[in-house]
Protein backbone atom coordinates (compact mmCIF):
# COMPACT_ATOMS: atom_id res chain seq x y z
CA UNK A 1 0.00 0.00 0.00
CA UNK A 2 1.44 3.46 -1.17
CA UNK A 3 1.75 5.46 2.58
CA UNK A 4 -1.07 8.22 2.34
CA UNK A 5 0.89 11.02 2.66
CA UNK A 6 4.24 11.79 0.55
CA UNK A 7 6.27 14.77 1.46
CA UNK A 8 9.13 15.51 -0.80
CA UNK A 9 11.40 18.51 -0.25
CA UNK A 10 9.20 20.56 0.77
CA UNK A 11 9.88 24.42 1.23
CA UNK A 12 7.93 27.34 2.59
CA UNK A 13 9.86 31.12 2.30
CA UNK A 14 7.40 34.12 4.04
CA UNK A 15 9.53 37.03 2.49
CA UNK A 16 12.40 36.72 3.88
CA UNK A 17 11.67 34.05 6.41
CA UNK A 18 12.65 30.28 5.48
CA UNK A 19 9.76 28.52 7.32
CA UNK A 20 9.97 25.10 6.17
CA UNK A 21 13.49 24.06 4.65
CA UNK A 22 13.28 21.01 2.63
CA UNK A 23 11.48 18.55 4.63
CA UNK A 24 10.76 14.99 3.20
CA UNK A 25 8.91 12.36 5.01
CA UNK A 26 5.82 9.49 4.76
CA UNK A 27 3.18 8.95 6.52
CA UNK A 28 1.52 5.10 6.11
CA UNK A 29 -2.12 4.38 6.59
CA UNK A 30 -3.72 3.83 10.05
CA UNK A 31 -0.39 5.46 12.18
CA UNK A 32 -0.55 8.32 14.36
CA UNK A 33 2.22 10.48 13.04
CA UNK A 34 3.50 13.37 15.79
CA UNK A 35 5.42 16.52 14.82
CA UNK A 36 7.05 17.50 17.40
CA UNK A 37 9.29 21.11 17.85
CA UNK A 38 9.01 24.63 19.32
CA UNK A 39 6.62 27.04 18.32
CA UNK A 40 7.51 28.44 15.53
CA UNK A 41 9.93 25.37 13.83
CA UNK A 42 7.57 24.95 10.65
CA UNK A 43 4.47 22.47 12.13
CA UNK A 44 2.27 24.52 11.23
CA UNK A 45 2.81 26.13 7.44
CA UNK A 46 3.50 22.38 7.16
CA UNK A 47 -0.04 21.64 8.28
CA UNK A 48 -1.44 24.77 6.39
CA UNK A 49 0.21 23.24 2.77
CA UNK A 50 -0.58 19.50 3.28
CA UNK A 51 -4.52 21.11 3.85
CA UNK A 52 -4.31 23.38 0.76
CA UNK A 53 -4.38 26.34 2.80
CA UNK A 54 -0.68 27.80 1.83
CA UNK A 55 0.83 26.74 -1.25
CA UNK A 56 4.85 25.37 -1.11
CA UNK A 57 7.52 27.54 -2.63
CA UNK A 58 8.58 24.54 -3.84
CA UNK A 59 8.34 20.64 -3.43
CA UNK A 60 6.05 18.50 -3.65
CA UNK A 61 3.08 16.88 -1.20
CA UNK A 62 0.67 14.01 -2.30
CA UNK A 63 -2.24 13.14 0.10
CA UNK A 64 -4.49 10.42 -0.29
CA UNK A 65 -3.05 9.84 -3.99
CA UNK A 66 -3.99 13.98 -4.50
CA UNK A 67 -1.71 16.85 -4.88
CA UNK A 68 -2.15 18.94 -2.48
CA UNK A 69 -1.18 21.90 -4.91
CA UNK A 70 -3.54 21.06 -8.13
CA UNK A 71 -6.11 18.85 -6.76
CA UNK A 72 -6.83 20.94 -3.72
CA UNK A 73 -11.27 19.77 -3.76
CA UNK A 74 -9.55 16.22 -4.36
CA UNK A 75 -7.34 16.51 -0.99
CA UNK A 76 -9.90 18.51 1.25
CA UNK A 77 -12.60 15.88 1.14
CA UNK A 78 -9.79 13.55 2.18
CA UNK A 79 -8.88 15.12 5.05
CA UNK A 80 -10.40 16.47 8.54
CA UNK A 81 -9.00 18.93 10.26
CA UNK A 82 -8.81 20.61 14.25
CA UNK A 83 -6.74 24.15 14.63
CA UNK A 84 -5.19 24.86 17.21
CA UNK A 85 -7.23 28.07 17.32
CA UNK A 86 -11.19 27.97 17.18
CA UNK A 87 -12.96 27.52 14.08
CA UNK A 88 -16.73 27.33 14.53
CA UNK A 89 -19.42 29.48 14.19
CA UNK A 90 -19.97 31.08 17.33
CA UNK A 91 -23.40 32.33 16.93
CA UNK A 92 -25.31 28.95 15.65
CA UNK A 93 -25.61 26.07 17.47
CA UNK A 94 -23.68 23.50 17.50
CA UNK A 95 -25.78 21.36 15.51
CA UNK A 96 -25.96 23.95 12.71
CA UNK A 97 -22.05 23.74 12.76
CA UNK A 98 -22.09 20.49 12.39
CA UNK A 99 -24.61 20.35 9.37
CA UNK A 100 -23.37 23.08 7.71
CA UNK A 101 -19.85 20.81 7.97
CA UNK A 102 -22.02 17.68 6.51
CA UNK A 103 -23.29 19.33 3.53
CA UNK A 104 -20.27 21.39 2.24
CA UNK A 105 -18.31 17.94 2.29
CA UNK A 106 -21.20 15.88 0.67
CA UNK A 107 -22.15 13.94 3.22
CA UNK A 108 -25.39 12.20 1.69
CA UNK A 109 -28.66 13.66 3.39
CA UNK A 110 -29.39 9.87 4.19
CA UNK A 111 -26.66 9.69 5.96
CA UNK A 112 -26.02 13.23 7.94
CA UNK A 113 -28.75 12.61 10.93
CA UNK A 114 -26.77 9.48 11.43
CA UNK A 115 -23.49 10.94 11.83
CA UNK A 116 -23.76 13.64 13.34
CA UNK A 117 -25.90 12.06 15.87
CA UNK A 118 -22.53 9.59 16.36
CA UNK A 119 -20.22 12.30 16.50
CA UNK A 120 -21.82 14.08 18.96
CA UNK A 121 -22.47 11.51 21.06
CA UNK A 122 -18.48 10.39 20.96
CA UNK A 123 -17.75 13.72 22.45
CA UNK A 124 -20.40 13.63 24.68
CA UNK A 125 -22.18 16.99 23.12
CA UNK A 126 -25.68 15.87 22.39
CA UNK A 127 -27.00 16.51 25.11
CA UNK A 128 -26.12 20.18 24.52
CA UNK A 129 -26.32 19.61 20.64
CA UNK A 130 -29.26 22.88 20.55
CA UNK A 131 -27.05 25.47 22.45
CA UNK A 132 -25.31 28.53 20.52
CA UNK A 133 -21.63 27.27 20.33
CA UNK A 134 -20.95 30.75 22.14
CA UNK A 135 -21.58 29.16 25.36
CA UNK A 136 -19.46 26.13 25.16
CA UNK A 137 -16.45 25.74 27.33
CA UNK A 138 -13.13 26.14 25.67
CA UNK A 139 -12.92 22.15 26.32
CA UNK A 140 -16.32 21.71 24.66
CA UNK A 141 -15.28 24.06 21.16
CA UNK A 142 -12.23 21.56 20.87
CA UNK A 143 -14.63 18.43 21.35
CA UNK A 144 -17.55 19.85 19.00
CA UNK A 145 -14.29 20.56 16.70
CA UNK A 146 -13.32 17.01 16.80
CA UNK A 147 -16.53 15.93 16.22
CA UNK A 148 -16.80 18.02 13.42
CA UNK A 149 -13.25 17.19 12.00
CA UNK A 150 -14.71 13.32 11.64
CA UNK A 151 -18.41 14.01 10.23
CA UNK A 152 -17.59 13.21 6.69
CA UNK A 153 -15.23 9.97 7.43
CA UNK A 154 -11.67 11.75 6.26
CA UNK A 155 -8.94 9.27 5.63
CA UNK A 156 -6.58 11.57 7.10
CA UNK A 157 -7.34 13.95 10.35
CA UNK A 158 -4.72 16.79 10.97
CA UNK A 159 -4.83 17.98 14.68
CA UNK A 160 -2.87 21.17 15.53
CA UNK A 161 -1.88 21.57 18.76
CA UNK A 162 -5.41 20.13 19.80
CA UNK A 163 -4.80 20.61 23.27
CA UNK A 164 -3.64 23.75 23.23
CA UNK A 165 -4.92 25.69 26.18
CA UNK A 166 -6.91 23.29 27.77
CA UNK A 167 -6.94 22.43 31.68
CA UNK A 168 -5.05 18.40 31.68
CA UNK A 169 -8.19 16.77 32.68
CA UNK A 170 -9.96 17.59 29.20
CA UNK A 171 -6.68 16.71 27.59
CA UNK A 172 -6.86 13.56 28.53
CA UNK A 173 -10.58 13.38 27.43
CA UNK A 174 -9.43 14.47 23.67
CA UNK A 175 -6.88 11.81 23.66
CA UNK A 176 -9.53 8.91 24.82
CA UNK A 177 -11.19 9.56 21.86
CA UNK A 178 -8.53 10.22 19.54
CA UNK A 179 -6.80 6.84 20.02
CA UNK A 180 -10.33 5.24 20.12
CA UNK A 181 -11.08 6.56 16.72
CA UNK A 182 -8.04 5.20 15.32
CA UNK A 183 -8.35 1.68 17.04
CA UNK A 184 -12.37 1.76 15.81
CA UNK A 185 -11.56 3.30 12.12
CA UNK A 186 -8.19 2.52 11.45
CA UNK A 187 -7.69 6.52 10.55
CA UNK A 188 -4.48 7.88 9.86
CA UNK A 189 -3.44 11.11 12.50
CA UNK A 190 -1.59 13.32 11.30
CA UNK A 191 -0.75 15.84 14.98
CA UNK A 192 1.58 18.68 15.88
CA UNK A 193 2.40 19.37 19.62
CA UNK A 194 5.17 20.80 21.32
CA UNK A 195 4.12 18.83 24.61
CA UNK A 196 6.60 16.00 24.75
CA UNK A 197 4.01 13.69 27.07
CA UNK A 198 1.27 14.16 24.36
CA UNK A 199 3.80 13.21 21.48
CA UNK A 200 4.36 9.81 23.70
CA UNK A 201 0.71 8.91 21.82
CA UNK A 202 2.27 9.08 18.28
CA UNK A 203 3.64 5.82 16.42
CA UNK A 204 6.02 7.86 15.06
CA UNK A 205 7.55 11.35 15.53
CA UNK A 206 9.04 13.65 13.34
CA UNK A 207 10.99 16.24 15.37
CA UNK A 208 11.52 19.56 13.37
CA UNK A 209 13.55 22.63 14.27
CA UNK A 210 13.70 26.11 12.36
CA UNK A 211 12.05 24.09 9.57
CA UNK A 212 14.12 21.44 9.75
CA UNK A 213 13.38 17.70 10.28
CA UNK A 214 16.03 16.98 13.11
CA UNK A 215 14.91 13.54 13.88
CA UNK A 216 12.28 10.96 12.61
CA UNK A 217 11.43 7.11 14.65
CA UNK A 218 9.31 5.83 17.43
CA UNK A 219 9.10 7.71 20.30
CA UNK A 220 11.04 4.39 22.21
CA UNK A 221 13.67 4.42 19.89
CA UNK A 222 14.52 8.64 19.90
CA UNK A 223 14.70 7.75 23.25
CA UNK A 224 17.53 5.02 23.20
CA UNK A 225 19.26 7.52 21.16
CA UNK A 226 19.52 10.00 24.66
CA UNK A 227 22.28 6.96 26.03
CA UNK A 228 19.94 5.57 28.65
CA UNK A 229 18.88 7.35 32.22
CA UNK A 230 19.51 10.57 33.62
CA UNK A 231 21.28 11.64 36.59
CA UNK A 232 20.58 15.10 37.80
CA UNK A 233 23.15 15.98 40.73
CA UNK A 234 23.39 18.34 43.40
CA UNK A 235 27.13 18.68 45.25
CA UNK A 236 29.17 21.08 47.42
CA UNK A 237 31.11 22.21 44.37
CA UNK A 238 29.68 21.42 41.08
CA UNK A 239 32.82 22.97 39.18
CA UNK A 240 35.09 20.46 41.06
CA UNK A 241 32.47 17.50 41.08
CA UNK A 242 32.42 18.44 36.35
CA UNK A 243 35.86 17.65 36.54
CA UNK A 244 36.21 14.77 38.80
CA UNK A 245 33.54 13.28 36.89
CA UNK A 246 34.91 13.45 33.79
CA UNK A 247 38.73 12.54 34.84
CA UNK A 248 37.56 9.42 36.70
CA UNK A 249 34.54 8.23 34.26
CA UNK A 250 35.28 10.06 30.82
CA UNK A 251 31.34 11.50 31.80
CA UNK A 252 30.66 14.59 29.93
CA UNK A 253 28.39 16.28 32.69
CA UNK A 254 26.23 19.21 31.82
CA UNK A 255 25.17 22.66 34.11
CA UNK A 256 21.27 22.34 34.57
CA UNK A 257 19.50 24.55 36.15
CA UNK A 258 21.02 24.59 39.73
CA UNK A 259 23.20 21.24 39.35
CA UNK A 260 24.77 18.80 37.15
CA UNK A 261 23.17 16.16 34.57
CA UNK A 262 24.48 13.50 32.80
CA UNK A 263 23.20 10.81 30.98
CA UNK A 264 24.67 7.30 31.71
CA UNK A 265 23.68 3.41 30.69
CA UNK A 266 21.87 1.90 33.78
CA UNK A 267 22.10 4.94 35.69
CA UNK A 268 20.32 2.74 39.08
CA UNK A 269 23.52 0.59 39.62
CA UNK A 270 25.54 3.81 38.74
CA UNK A 271 24.46 6.00 41.84
CA UNK A 272 25.66 3.52 44.88
CA UNK A 273 29.28 3.43 43.06
CA UNK A 274 29.23 7.26 42.59
CA UNK A 275 28.36 8.00 45.66
CA UNK A 276 31.00 6.21 47.78
CA UNK A 277 33.12 7.37 45.24
CA UNK A 278 33.07 10.87 44.62
CA UNK A 279 35.11 13.24 46.95
CA UNK A 280 32.84 15.96 46.94
CA UNK A 281 29.66 16.13 49.43
CA UNK A 282 26.28 14.78 47.29
CA UNK A 283 23.37 17.39 48.08
CA UNK A 284 20.92 15.18 46.45
CA UNK A 285 20.99 13.01 43.61
CA UNK A 286 18.11 11.52 41.26
CA UNK A 287 17.73 9.51 38.30
CA UNK A 288 14.67 9.77 35.84
CA UNK A 289 14.43 7.92 32.36
CA UNK A 290 14.98 10.29 28.75
CA UNK A 291 11.93 12.23 27.34
CA UNK A 292 11.72 13.52 23.99
CA UNK A 293 12.81 16.59 26.01
CA UNK A 294 16.13 15.36 26.32
CA UNK A 295 16.30 13.85 23.08
CA UNK A 296 15.25 17.31 21.76
CA UNK A 297 17.63 19.02 24.16
CA UNK A 298 20.49 16.62 22.59
CA UNK A 299 19.65 16.95 19.03
CA UNK A 300 19.45 20.76 18.87
CA UNK A 301 21.40 21.44 22.27
CA UNK A 302 17.95 23.64 23.62
CA UNK A 303 15.48 22.69 25.67
CA UNK A 304 12.09 22.20 24.27
CA UNK A 305 9.08 24.19 26.19
CA UNK A 306 11.11 26.87 27.99
CA UNK A 307 12.60 30.27 27.53
CA UNK A 308 11.78 31.04 23.96
CA UNK A 309 8.45 29.35 24.07
CA UNK A 310 7.18 32.14 26.28
CA UNK A 311 8.85 35.08 24.00
CA UNK A 312 6.94 33.66 21.17
CA UNK A 313 3.72 32.76 22.86
CA UNK A 314 3.43 36.53 23.42
CA UNK A 315 4.18 37.06 20.33
CA UNK A 316 1.78 34.61 18.69
CA UNK A 317 -1.29 36.43 20.12
CA UNK A 318 -0.32 39.53 19.14
CA UNK A 319 -0.24 38.01 15.59
CA UNK A 320 -3.38 35.75 15.62
CA UNK A 321 -5.43 37.87 14.07
CA UNK A 322 -2.67 37.93 11.21
CA UNK A 323 -2.34 34.34 10.89
CA UNK A 324 -6.05 33.82 10.15
CA UNK B 1 -23.94 21.29 -9.41
CA UNK B 2 -21.19 21.43 -6.46
CA UNK B 3 -20.94 24.79 -6.91
CA UNK B 4 -24.51 25.87 -6.43
CA UNK B 5 -24.54 23.75 -3.42
CA UNK B 6 -21.48 25.50 -1.77
CA UNK B 7 -22.97 28.80 -2.99
CA UNK B 8 -26.82 27.76 -1.66
CA UNK B 9 -24.81 26.59 1.65
CA UNK B 10 -22.67 29.68 2.25
CA UNK B 11 -26.06 31.57 1.48
CA UNK B 12 -28.09 29.97 4.09
CA UNK B 13 -25.40 30.96 6.60
CA UNK B 14 -25.69 34.12 5.96
CA UNK B 15 -29.74 34.02 6.52
CA UNK B 16 -29.09 31.69 10.04
CA UNK B 17 -26.74 34.11 11.35
CA UNK B 18 -29.28 37.14 10.80
CA UNK B 19 -32.04 34.67 12.29
CA UNK B 20 -30.11 34.01 15.26
CA UNK B 21 -29.07 37.57 15.52
CA UNK B 22 -32.28 39.59 15.10
CA UNK B 23 -31.17 42.70 16.58
CA UNK B 24 -29.42 43.63 13.57
CA UNK B 25 -32.22 43.89 11.49
CA UNK B 26 -33.55 46.76 13.58
CA UNK B 27 -29.72 48.40 13.78
CA UNK B 28 -30.15 48.44 10.01
CA UNK B 29 -33.23 50.37 9.40
CA UNK B 30 -32.72 52.72 12.43
CA UNK B 31 -30.45 54.49 10.45
CA UNK B 32 -32.10 55.15 7.26
CA UNK B 33 -35.93 55.10 9.40
CA UNK B 34 -33.91 58.65 11.41
CA UNK B 35 -33.00 60.08 8.29
CA UNK B 36 -36.57 60.10 7.27
CA UNK B 37 -37.93 61.11 10.17
CA UNK B 38 -35.38 63.88 10.85
CA UNK B 39 -34.66 65.03 7.14
CA UNK B 40 -37.81 64.49 5.27
CA UNK B 41 -40.11 65.82 8.26
CA UNK B 42 -37.84 68.65 8.99
CA UNK B 43 -37.04 69.56 5.58
CA UNK B 44 -39.79 69.33 3.61
CA UNK B 45 -41.89 72.52 4.96
CA UNK B 46 -38.85 74.48 4.43
CA UNK B 47 -37.80 73.39 1.28
CA UNK B 48 -41.33 73.25 0.23
CA UNK B 49 -42.13 71.32 -3.35
CA UNK B 50 -39.44 70.29 -5.64
CA UNK B 51 -41.61 69.65 -8.59
CA UNK B 52 -45.72 69.95 -8.71
CA UNK B 53 -46.41 66.47 -6.39
CA UNK B 54 -43.44 65.87 -5.46
CA UNK B 55 -42.17 67.70 -2.02
CA UNK B 56 -39.11 66.49 -0.55
CA UNK B 57 -39.94 63.46 1.95
CA UNK B 58 -41.35 62.12 -1.13
CA UNK B 59 -38.12 62.88 -3.45
CA UNK B 60 -35.94 61.24 -0.63
CA UNK B 61 -37.90 58.37 0.55
CA UNK B 62 -36.58 56.10 -2.55
CA UNK B 63 -32.97 57.45 -1.42
CA UNK B 64 -33.58 56.62 1.68
CA UNK B 65 -34.27 53.10 0.51
CA UNK B 66 -31.59 52.78 -1.34
CA UNK B 67 -29.14 53.73 1.03
CA UNK B 68 -31.03 51.04 3.47
CA UNK B 69 -30.01 48.17 0.79
CA UNK B 70 -26.81 50.05 0.12
CA UNK B 71 -25.44 49.82 3.68
CA UNK B 72 -26.99 46.42 4.11
CA UNK B 73 -25.20 45.16 0.98
CA UNK B 74 -22.07 47.01 1.50
CA UNK B 75 -22.04 45.70 5.31
CA UNK B 76 -22.07 41.93 4.11
CA UNK B 77 -18.44 41.95 3.41
CA UNK B 78 -18.09 42.79 7.14
CA UNK B 79 -19.08 39.11 7.43
CA UNK B 80 -15.56 37.60 6.12
CA UNK B 81 -13.67 39.79 8.11
CA UNK B 82 -15.62 38.56 11.37
CA UNK B 83 -14.95 35.10 10.10
CA UNK B 84 -11.65 35.93 9.31
CA UNK B 85 -11.25 36.98 13.33
CA UNK B 86 -12.86 34.29 14.33
CA UNK B 87 -11.30 31.97 12.84
CA UNK B 88 -14.61 30.16 11.12
CA UNK B 89 -13.17 31.35 7.48
CA UNK B 90 -10.55 28.48 7.88
CA UNK B 91 -13.70 25.97 8.24
CA UNK B 92 -14.77 27.48 4.93
CA UNK B 93 -11.40 27.45 3.14
CA UNK B 94 -10.18 23.95 3.56
CA UNK B 95 -13.93 22.90 2.84
CA UNK B 96 -14.28 21.41 -0.85
CA UNK B 97 -15.91 24.18 -2.23
CA UNK B 98 -14.59 26.64 -4.36
CA UNK B 99 -13.50 30.43 -3.62
CA UNK B 100 -15.91 31.94 -6.21
CA UNK B 101 -18.61 29.67 -4.81
CA UNK B 102 -17.66 31.55 -1.43
CA UNK B 103 -17.88 34.60 -2.77
CA UNK B 104 -20.48 34.45 -4.65
CA UNK B 105 -22.66 32.88 -1.70
CA UNK B 106 -21.81 35.93 0.67
CA UNK B 107 -22.68 38.32 -2.11
CA UNK B 108 -26.10 36.70 -2.51
CA UNK B 109 -26.72 36.10 1.52
CA UNK B 110 -25.55 39.72 1.97
CA UNK B 111 -27.82 40.72 -0.77
CA UNK B 112 -30.80 38.72 0.28
CA UNK B 113 -30.55 40.50 3.86
CA UNK B 114 -30.34 44.13 1.88
CA UNK B 115 -33.72 43.19 -0.03
CA UNK B 116 -35.51 42.51 3.58
CA UNK B 117 -34.16 45.70 4.87
CA UNK B 118 -35.12 47.66 1.93
CA UNK B 119 -39.17 45.71 2.29
CA UNK B 120 -38.69 46.96 5.57
CA UNK B 121 -38.30 50.61 4.89
CA UNK B 122 -40.41 49.87 2.10
CA UNK B 123 -43.13 49.67 4.46
CA UNK B 124 -43.41 53.41 5.36
CA UNK B 125 -43.93 54.44 1.92
CA UNK B 126 -47.61 56.04 3.54
CA UNK B 127 -46.00 58.06 5.70
CA UNK B 128 -44.53 59.99 3.23
CA UNK B 129 -47.82 59.87 1.79
CA UNK B 130 -46.73 58.10 -1.61
CA UNK B 131 -49.21 55.99 -4.20
CA UNK B 132 -47.60 52.37 -4.78
CA UNK B 133 -48.79 50.18 -6.47
CA UNK B 134 -48.10 45.89 -7.15
CA UNK B 135 -46.53 46.11 -10.36
CA UNK B 136 -44.05 49.09 -8.95
CA UNK B 137 -43.42 46.85 -5.87
CA UNK B 138 -42.89 43.82 -8.04
CA UNK B 139 -40.60 45.57 -9.95
CA UNK B 140 -38.76 46.86 -7.22
CA UNK B 141 -37.72 43.62 -5.98
CA UNK B 142 -35.07 42.63 -9.00
CA UNK B 143 -34.05 46.38 -9.06
CA UNK B 144 -33.10 45.98 -5.40
CA UNK B 145 -31.51 42.83 -5.79
CA UNK B 146 -29.07 43.84 -8.77
CA UNK B 147 -28.03 47.21 -6.80
CA UNK B 148 -27.65 45.11 -3.41
CA UNK B 149 -25.01 43.06 -5.42
CA UNK B 150 -23.30 44.99 -7.07
CA UNK B 151 -22.03 47.19 -4.12
CA UNK B 152 -22.24 43.94 -2.18
CA UNK B 153 -19.32 42.81 -4.51
CA UNK B 154 -17.42 46.14 -3.25
CA UNK B 155 -18.11 45.27 -0.05
CA UNK B 156 -16.32 41.52 -0.28
CA UNK B 157 -14.04 42.67 -2.45
CA UNK B 158 -12.87 45.64 -0.12
CA UNK B 159 -13.05 42.86 2.69
CA UNK B 160 -11.66 40.42 1.40
CA UNK B 161 -7.86 41.73 1.85
CA UNK B 162 -8.88 43.52 5.26
CA UNK B 163 -7.54 41.52 8.38
CA UNK B 164 -9.50 42.95 11.10
CA UNK B 165 -12.88 44.97 11.94
CA UNK B 166 -11.64 48.30 12.81
CA UNK B 167 -9.67 48.64 9.48
CA UNK B 168 -13.45 47.79 7.39
CA UNK B 169 -14.61 49.92 9.68
CA UNK B 170 -13.20 52.60 8.25
CA UNK B 171 -12.73 52.08 4.58
CA UNK B 172 -16.26 51.96 4.51
CA UNK B 173 -16.54 55.46 6.04
CA UNK B 174 -14.86 56.40 3.65
CA UNK B 175 -15.93 54.95 0.98
CA UNK B 176 -19.53 53.88 1.30
CA UNK B 177 -21.27 57.27 3.23
CA UNK B 178 -19.13 59.86 0.69
CA UNK B 179 -20.68 57.05 -2.12
CA UNK B 180 -23.99 57.66 -0.77
CA UNK B 181 -24.14 61.15 -0.17
CA UNK B 182 -22.65 62.02 -3.60
CA UNK B 183 -25.33 60.10 -4.97
CA UNK B 184 -28.26 61.68 -5.19
CA UNK B 185 -30.16 59.87 -2.70
CA UNK B 186 -31.07 62.96 -0.38
CA UNK B 187 -30.34 66.12 -3.18
CA UNK B 188 -31.47 66.83 -6.80
CA UNK B 189 -28.23 66.20 -8.99
CA UNK B 190 -29.88 68.61 -12.00
CA UNK B 191 -28.55 71.22 -11.24
CA UNK B 192 -25.26 70.91 -9.30
CA UNK B 193 -21.90 72.94 -9.44
CA UNK B 194 -19.43 71.34 -12.08
CA UNK B 195 -17.14 69.78 -9.69
CA UNK B 196 -19.93 68.17 -7.80
CA UNK B 197 -21.61 66.79 -10.74
CA UNK B 198 -18.32 65.40 -12.39
CA UNK B 199 -18.09 63.28 -8.95
CA UNK B 200 -21.80 62.51 -8.61
CA UNK B 201 -21.87 60.88 -12.34
CA UNK B 202 -18.91 59.03 -11.94
CA UNK B 203 -20.44 57.54 -8.58
CA UNK B 204 -21.94 54.18 -9.37
CA UNK B 205 -24.43 54.23 -6.54
CA UNK B 206 -26.01 57.33 -8.74
CA UNK B 207 -27.01 54.85 -11.07
CA UNK B 208 -28.67 52.69 -8.08
CA UNK B 209 -31.01 55.34 -6.72
CA UNK B 210 -32.01 56.86 -9.27
CA UNK B 211 -34.04 53.95 -10.68
CA UNK B 212 -35.54 53.23 -7.70
CA UNK B 213 -36.69 56.48 -7.75
CA UNK B 214 -38.02 56.96 -11.25
CA UNK B 215 -39.76 53.09 -10.51
CA UNK B 216 -41.77 54.55 -6.98
CA UNK B 217 -42.14 57.99 -8.28
CA UNK B 218 -43.13 57.28 -11.69
CA UNK B 219 -46.93 57.97 -10.98
CA UNK B 220 -46.28 60.83 -9.69
CA UNK B 221 -43.78 61.79 -12.54
CA UNK B 222 -46.85 60.88 -14.86
CA UNK B 223 -49.49 62.89 -13.14
CA UNK B 224 -47.02 65.83 -13.08
CA UNK B 225 -45.56 65.68 -16.52
CA UNK B 226 -42.90 68.20 -16.44
CA UNK B 227 -40.01 68.49 -18.28
CA UNK B 228 -36.76 69.32 -16.73
CA UNK B 229 -37.51 66.36 -13.99
CA UNK B 230 -35.31 66.68 -10.59
CA UNK B 231 -36.89 62.80 -10.80
CA UNK B 232 -34.85 61.72 -14.08
CA UNK B 233 -31.13 61.23 -14.19
CA UNK B 234 -29.51 62.72 -16.77
CA UNK B 235 -26.56 61.75 -18.52
CA UNK B 236 -24.72 64.18 -21.51
CA UNK B 237 -28.21 65.85 -22.01
CA UNK B 238 -29.60 62.63 -22.35
CA UNK B 239 -32.33 61.63 -20.21
CA UNK B 240 -31.97 58.14 -18.76
CA UNK B 241 -34.47 55.11 -18.70
CA UNK B 242 -34.30 52.63 -15.98
CA UNK B 243 -33.11 50.42 -17.80
CA UNK B 244 -30.02 51.88 -18.92
CA UNK B 245 -28.80 52.76 -15.29
CA UNK B 246 -29.76 49.67 -14.29
CA UNK B 247 -27.00 48.10 -17.15
CA UNK B 248 -24.78 50.49 -15.60
CA UNK B 249 -25.28 48.90 -12.34
CA UNK B 250 -25.18 45.56 -13.77
CA UNK B 251 -21.83 46.14 -15.19
CA UNK B 252 -20.01 47.63 -12.17
CA UNK B 253 -21.51 44.71 -10.53
CA UNK B 254 -19.68 41.98 -12.60
CA UNK B 255 -16.72 43.80 -12.65
CA UNK B 256 -16.59 43.93 -8.47
CA UNK B 257 -17.97 40.25 -8.90
CA UNK B 258 -15.10 39.18 -10.61
CA UNK B 259 -12.62 40.98 -8.84
CA UNK B 260 -13.65 40.17 -5.57
CA UNK B 261 -13.30 36.25 -6.38
CA UNK B 262 -9.58 37.13 -7.94
CA UNK B 263 -8.90 38.94 -4.46
CA UNK B 264 -10.40 36.52 -2.44
CA UNK B 265 -8.65 33.86 -4.07
CA UNK B 266 -5.07 35.12 -3.35
CA UNK B 267 -3.14 33.35 -0.83
CA UNK B 268 -3.97 34.94 2.84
Amino acid sequence: MPPIIQVEHLVKKFKDITAVNDVSFEVEEGEIFGFLGPNGAGKTTTINILCTLLKPTSGRAILNGFNVTTQQNQVRQSIGLVFQDPSLDDYISALENLQFHAFIYHVPPKLRQNRIEESLKMVELWERRNSIVKTYSGGMKRRLELARGLLHQPKVLFLDEPTLGLDPQTRNRLWEYILRLRQERKMTIFMTTHYMDEAENADRIAIIDHGHIVALDTPVTLKQQTGGDIIELKTANDELALAELKQRYQIEARHDGGGLSFEIANGDQFIPTLVTALSIKILSISLRRPTLDDVFLKLTGRQLRDQEAGAREILKDQMRPMRR
Amino acid sequence: MAELRGIYIIWYRELLRLYRNKTRIFGAIAFPLLFLLVFGGGLSRTIGSLQPGVNYAKFMFPGVIGQAVLMTAFMSGVSIVWDREFGFLKEVLVAPVSRSAVVLGKILGGASIAMFQGLLVLAFYPVVGLNLNAIQIFKLLPLMLLVACALGSLGILIASRMKSMESFQIVMQTTIFPMIFLSGAFFPVGNLPSWLNALVKINPVTYAIAPIRQLLLSRVEIASASSGSTITLSLYGHPMSIGEEAAIVFGFGIVMTGLSIWAFSLPE
